[in-house]
Order: C-alpha cells, then sequence, then structure tokens
C-alpha cells in the first residue's frame, strides 16, 4: 500500500517534465563546447567557440550588445526596484484606500496583456510623440515591464513582516523615516534583492518589445542573437547562448537562495519575539 | 495590521504616483493611442494620415474584390490565422496540462523540505531567456539533429523525423515555452488540498482513478483553471516558437502583427487592429476566468 497520495505514472510524468524542461539547454550546453565547425558532427571538446564569441568577426556586434544589454538591465531594474518598493510599502501598510484595487490590476497589466500587443503600442507611441526610438525608447519600456517582477517578491516579503516592528520603533520616538530606513527597509532587503535581481533578468531576456521599440541600428545581446540566428544557426551562437544562460541561472538561483535564508531569519526573529 | 497614525495617508499619492507615471503614461496611454491608431488611414510611405476610417478593419474581415463595387464577402485569410493561432494556443494548453498535473501533484506530494527544491528546479527554465530556449529547442529537433541522430544511430528510425518547420514543432515550442506557468497554480492548489479526503473516500472503496476524478479534480480546478489561462493567453500571442520553430505554413498571429508593423511592406493601422483584436480575445478569456471565479466563490 503506497498510501492515496500515490498515482502510477505520475513520477514518471514529472521527471519526463524536468527531463523535456532542461533536454535542449543541456544539449546546446554540451555542443557549445565541440571542437568542430559543424553544427552536430561531434569534434572533441574545444573552447574554440568562446574564443570566437570575443574574437571572431561578430564580437564587436556582440560586445556592443552586450554592453548596451547589461547597462539597460542595471538602470532598469534600479529604477523599477525603487519604484516598486514605493509601491508595495503603500499597498501593503497603507490600510484601504480607495483606487487600491485599480493600482493593483494597474502593477499586474504587463503580466496580463501580450507581449507583442505592449511591443506594438509602445511603438506607435513613441513614434506619436515624436520619440527617435534607440537606448532611451528601451530602457523607458524595460523599466516599465520590470516594475511587476520587481514588486511581486518585495510586496510578498512586506506582507511576512508584522506591523509591530515599526509601531515599536515609533513608540521610542523614531520619525517616520527612521522608522523606515532603519526597520522596515533591513527586514524588506532580501525581498528588495529578489526583485531586484528577478527584474535584472527580465530585462536581460526581453526580445519582442526590445526588438520594436529598438530602432535600427541598436542591439541588446538577444536581438543580436535572433539577428544572427536568421542568417543561420552558427557554432559561436551555442557559446554565447550558454553564456547567458548561465547568467540567468545564476542571478535566479542567488535571489531563490536569499530569499530563503531571508525568511529563515524573519522566522528566527519571530522564534524570539 | 498596525493602527494608523495620522498624516501617513498623505504618503499614499507620493508613494504611488511614480508607478501610476510609468504605467500609466508608457502602458495603458499607447495601448489607447494604439487603439486609436487602428481607426487611421494608411499613408503609402508606412506612416499614417489623421483621417478617420475602419478600412485595417474592413481590410481584416472582409474582401471586396478588386475594385470595391461588390458585395463585401467575409474573407478568410486573416480570420484563419487567428483561428490556427487559437488551435495552436489549445493544443499547447492541454498537453501542458496533461504534464502539468501530474508534475504538480508529484512535487506536492514530496516531503516538506524537498518541495522548494523541486519548485525551484520548475521555475528555473522559465528565468532563462525564451529566446535560447526556443533556438535550442530548434537545434535539439533538427533534421541532422542530436535527437534525430540519436535515433537513427539507434536504429528506430531510418529517415530523420521531420519535426522543425511544422504545426507539431509550434505545438512543442509553445508546450516547452510555457509549461511552469502551468505547474505552479495547479502545485498552489494541491497543496491546500486535504489528502484526508482521500483516504475518507479510498475506506468507501473509491479507486485511486474514481477519487481522482470525482473529489480531487472538483477541488483543485481554481489551480487548473488559472494554469490554463497562463499557458493559453501568452501561446496566442507568440511570436517566437512558430517564427523559429515553424514555416510559412505555421503562421501565427504574432508573426501577422510583426509582418504589418516591422515589415517593409507594413501597414501600421492594420498591424494595430491585428492586435487590438488580439487584445480583445485575451480580455475575453481574462473576463471568463474572473467570472469563473466569483462564480466559484459566491458557490
Amino acid at each position: 500500500m503506497k498510501g492515496v497520495r500515490h498515482y502510477p505514472g505520475f513520477t514518471a510524468i514529472a521527471l519526463g517534465c524536468l527531463l523535456v524542461l532542461y533536454a535542449p539547454m543541456i544539449v546546446v550546453g554540451i555542443y557549445s563546447f565541440n571542437g568542430s565547425t559543424s553544427l552536430t558532427t561531434w569534434g572533441g571538446f574545444s573552447l574554440r567557440w568562446y574564443a570566437d564569441v570575443f574574437t571572431g568577426e561578430e564580437a564587436e556586434r556582440f560586445g556592443m550588445a552586450t554592453w548596451n544589454s547589461l547597462t539597460i538591465a542595471f538602470m532598469a531594474a534600479t529604477v523599477s526596484t525603487v519604484i516598486a518598493t514605493a509601491a508595495a510599502v503603500a499597498m501593503v501598510r497603507g490600510g484601504r484606500f480607495r483606487g487600491k484595487a485599480g493600482t493593483f490590476a494597474l502593477i499586474n497589466l504587463p503580466l496580463m496583456v501580450p507581449e507583442i500587443v505592449i511591443a506594438v503600442a509602445t511603438l506607435i507611441f513613441f513614434s506619436t510623440i515624436g520619440l527617435e526610438t534607440g537606448y532611451l525608447t528601451v530602457l523607458i519600456a524595460h523599466v516599465t515591464f520590470c516594475i511587476p517582477f520587481a514588486y511581486l517578491p518585495i510586496s510578498a516579503r512586506l506582507q511576512g513582516i508584522e506591523g509591530t516592528y515599526e509601531q515599536a520603533a515609533r513608540d521610542l520616538y523614531a520619525s517616520r523615516w527612521q522608522a523606515f530606513s532603519l526597520i522596515l527597509l533591513p527586514l524588506m532587503a532580501p525581498g528588495i534583492v529578489s526583485g531586484y535581481l528577478l527584474a535584472f533578468i527580465i530585462s536581460l531576456d526581453d526580445f519582442i518589445i526590445t526588438n520594436f521599440v529598438k530602432g535600427a541600428g541598436m542591439e541588446t545581446l538577444p536581438t543580436a542573437i535572433f539577428g544572427s540566428v536568421k542568417q543561420g544557426l552558427k557554432p559561436n551562437i551555442m557559446a554565447i547562448s550558454t553564456m547567458l544562460l548561465v547568467v540567468s541561472i545564476l542571478f535566479v538561483t542567488l535571489s531563490y537562495l536569499i530569499n530563503r535564508r531571508g525568511q529563515k531569519t524573519l522566522v528566527q526573529q519571530g522564534d524570539r519575539a | 495590521m498596525a493602527a494608523r497614525r495620522p498624516g501617513e495617508r498623505s504618503l499614499l499619492v507620493p508613494l504611488l504616483l511614480p508607478t501610476w507615471a510609468m504605467i500609466g503614461v508608457f502602458m495603458v496611454l499607447p495601448v489607447g493611442v494604439m487603439a486609436l491608431y487602428s481607426f487611421l488611414t494608411r499613408e503609402f510611405r508606412g506612416g499614417v494620415d489623421w483621417t478617420f476610417s475602419l478600412s485595417a478593419y474592413d481590410q481584416f474581415f472582409f474582401d471586396r474584390g478588386l475594385f470595391g463595387d461588390e458585395a463585401p464577402r467575409l474573407q478568410w485569410a486573416y480570420i484563419s490565422i487567428f483561428w490556427r493561432s487559437i488551435w495552436q494556443a489549445v493544443i499547447a494548453t492541454v498537453l501542458c496540462l496533461l504534464v502539468g498535473f501530474p508534475t504538480a501533484w508529484f512535487i506536492a506530494t514530496r516531503p516538506a523540505r524537498s518541495r522548494g527544491v523541486w519548485l525551484f528546479l520548475i521555475t528555473v527554465p522559465y528565468w532563462v531567456n525564451l529566446l535560447i530556449r526556443t533556438v535550442s529547442l530548434r537545434f535539439l529537433l533538427r533534421d541532422t539533429g542530436p535527437l534525430n541522430q540519436g535515433l537513427m544511430s539507434l536504429g528506430l528510425v531510418d529517415a530523420p523525423l521531420p519535426v522543425v518547420n511544422t504545426n507539431l514543432a509550434v505545438q512543442l515550442g509553445l508546450f516547452y515555452s510555457y509549461l511552469p506557468f502551468m505547474v505552479l497554480p495547479i502545485y498552489a492548489a494541491v497543496e491546500r488540498y486535504n489528502f484526508a479526503l482521500s483516504e475518507a473516500a479510498a475506506d468507501l472503496y473509491a479507486s485511486r482513478w474514481t477519487t481522482l476524478r470525482e473529489i480531487v479534480l472538483p477541488l483543485v480546478k481554481p489551480g487548473i483553471v488559472a494554469g490554463c489561462l497562463l499557458v493559453f493567453v501568452p501561446s496566442l500571442g507568440a511570436f517566437l516558437a512558430p517564427d523559429l520553430l515553424g514555416g510559412a505554413k505555421t503562421f501565427m498571429i504574432g508573426s501577422l502583427i510583426d509582418e504589418q508593423i516591422k515589415g517593409s511592406q507594413g501597414n501600421w493601422p492594420f498591424g494595430a487592429a491585428v492586435a487590438v483584436i488580439l487584445m480583445t480575445l485575451v480580455l475575453i478569456a481574462l473576463v471568463a476566468y474572473a467570472r469563473s471565479v466569483t462564480r466559484e466563490r459566491s458557490a
């Protein structure tokens, strides 16, 4: 008797599901170390395509695109995290107020509308107000769609922090700003870091919206990769994809670990209290 | 909830203003402008003429013949692209459900300590660049790709299975892209499920599958519906999977919009109209979902 929780075949499907999710990425990771110029004939282990990414004929294009991607992700994540933190404080600590449901819907809007619709709308909007598409328009679009991704972990964290901490601070004559910056902000920190990292990856990964609002001549890493793939799959694409893949997984893992540690400290503080 | 001190409400507006401004000005307003655009006249050099016209919608739905004198007939070219997109999204959703439910169930029945790790493993692919994941899938499925080579060297097939550039490849691509969206809400629902109900059913001689059908499924239905919505909506407007895995025969809404807005033969009012129609479909799905949730709660 294996209990009512067990259904025959479910375990196999779950493991198969993980296999399906990871297999393509693992295969590309393996083939990125292929020494052969052919895509699929194995020519022994080699780092030549990684070297090619940095020194090959597309190196300059990829370098520029990487620079754009990283600077945009850095700025978009920073700005959207600040905006989302302010919004989370108001939404979670503000009690009931008029327009709360509407604000909630507004924050979640970027998650509900299909990306391609946002992409078209943003491009048409920039063109109508006469703002030339390029670095700035990409940055503005990224800040906007990163807000909900930064908001989710921050507000989840804030909901887990009882109001008594700030109240105690205020009772001991802390100013409102002191109660926020000395008490609430350190408690929120794991949520904020986690939100920042998620916003960073979302910005780094975005293709569809960027592709519409970037204008001619400007590239981010995903649009540069897409351009190359359209010319035909080449081994250097496997190498650069693997690098981007590793960066994303590293960031998500970091975000996950910080969030988990944060939850543990919150529980311990709760036990002590 | 902490007691409110006087004066704290005055902070609400400055705290929320940046969010309202950014999303309001750079997302809500643009969607409005796009809707307006869809009612404008196309100018020949890709721009628009600011005169009201229904020609974009007319072009979408009707065929007026060469000189426009004939009575309008429904024109199927664009409607069939929508129909195909809906169909592809439905198949992807069903595939995700068939795999996602057992997976979510499996995770929810693990010991509490290891559940976090399983969930993490399911979410990681979501955060990996969708473009790279789709390219990887194309590489894996190619005629000369590792999958076909493996099958051929094992002697299971004589010639490569032609998967890339078919509807099946697009369906697999959508399934692969959005699978985590199905698992997570179902997991959340199964985790709240009280397994004592299953034990009670077993005591009353119900088989496992009867219990699943009669007791578990009705109780976790909200999670299933949410998961289906989260897979269906992005699949409907997907661009990368049909573009990179499909061919000319698998043209979907996303590619149509892209072609009209970015292509050299583009027509912005028409592209905007297609986007508006897509958004309307999504809204219908969302409203239907919201109504099913409220009905569930009031029942």
